[in-house]
């Protein structure tokens, strides 16, 4: 067929709207992970984005009330991500060398935020003790929220925030993730 | 109320298709391809400055339909008599524009793409999500309302 968009030109297209600079978000879908499928999303000012089993029509809506309109799919974009998150699920990374774009989440959530980021590999910390440190030793619940609506896990590791008694409590992509995180880190056996 | 922007992504690939097809049928696959390129990359320039979400498919078959017209002129030798006076004749949609802004937005889309890019009903209706008929009914009431405003 002469008249079939060739996926070659569909690919050039998406790479020339990239490289011109004219996205407010670059997205692409990584669909087997050690994790499952994750869609990864980056802006001009670094790391927007991972969300796991995505729903892409919800997704793309949400980004682009965020960010703007323009969010397309294309790879180049997202290859320090992919690179790094594959070293980190290969257990080769235990640390995150990304910029991140953090400047659509408010300032609570933000504060929270810095403070888990400082929770290294390996290690669990408490939603208590995260919200003390954040300023309210009694937000463990807001605490709570802040993780469930990180726009960033893995990278900012919410899975190693857990119950004072030390149970895995709950996780946005579901417990057997944060549990094979937690196990991939050694931080549980 | 106004329908805002679909994400690019999902604008795109619902008109993908459509707009090689178009640009296939007058350019050749050679030319088409450079020229869907550019169609897209002009779409995506514009789009922050969409208002509304409405006749996207319109919308974007003008900017192919634009490119189209500059290749035909840039391929053509200068000093050479023109060999498509018709298309060379067409009023752009810049000159189109302001003389058919009160019309209702399904006429006017109709009217532009008819009388400023030459497209078929077939195609108008394509691009309006509706059929033939209507595109030539909603070109001709265009047209009809037009001249009760000039006289």
């Amino acid at each position: 067929m002469t008249d079939t968009l060739s996926p070659a030109l569909d690919e050039r297209f998406r790479a020339a709207a990239a490289a011109e600079g004219l996205l407010d978000v670059a997205y692409d879908v990584l669909p087997d992970t050690a994790i499952g499928a994750l869609l990864v999303g980056v802006t001009d000012h670094g790391l927007c984005r991972i969300t796991f089993d995505p729903d892409p029509e919800q997704e793309l809506e949400q980004l682009a009330r965020l960010f703007g309109p323009r969010v397309l799919r294309t790879s180049r974009p997202l290859d320090r991500v992919r690179l790094e998150l594959d070293e980190y699920l290969a257990g080769r990374r235990r640390h995150f060398d990304l910029e991140l774009d953090l400047r659509m989440v408010p300032d609570y959530h933000r504060r929270v935020l810095a403070e888990l980021a400082r929770v290294e590999y390996g290690h669990t910390t408490t939603y208590g003790m995260l919200a003390a440190q954040s300023g309210n030793p009694r937000a463990a619940r807001a605490v709570g929220t802040v993780m469930n609506r990180n726009p960033v896990p893995i990278v900012l590791p919410c899975h190693r925030v857990v119950g004072a008694n030390g149970s895995l409590t709950g996780y946005g992509g579901g417990l057997p993730r944060k549990e094979h995180l937690l196990r991939l880190e050694g931080a549980i056996l | 109320m106004a329908i805002a922007v679909p994400p690019f992504e999902a604008f795109y690939e619902a008109n993908r298709a459509e707009v090689f097809r178009f640009l296939g049928r007058r350019l050749g696959r050679q030319q088409a391809e450079d020229a869907f390129q550019e169609t897209f990359l002009r779409a995506l320039r514009a789009y922050p400055r969409l208002e509304h979400g409405e006749h996207l498919r319109a919308w974007v078959l003008t900017i192919a339909s634009r490119i189209v017209l500059d290749d035909v002129r840039k391929r053509r030798p200068q000093g050479e008599l023109p060999e498509l006076p018709v298309e060379d004749g067409l009023p752009a949609f810049e000159e189109l524009a302001p003389l058919t802004e009160g019309l209702p937005p399904n006429e006017r889309a109709a009217v532009v793409l008819r009388y400023g890019y030459d497209l078929g009903y077939d195609e108008i209706g394509d691009a309006l999500g509706s059929s033939e008929a209507a595109a030539r009914q909603a070109a001709s009431a265009g047209v009809r309302r037009l001249r009760k405003e000039h006289h």
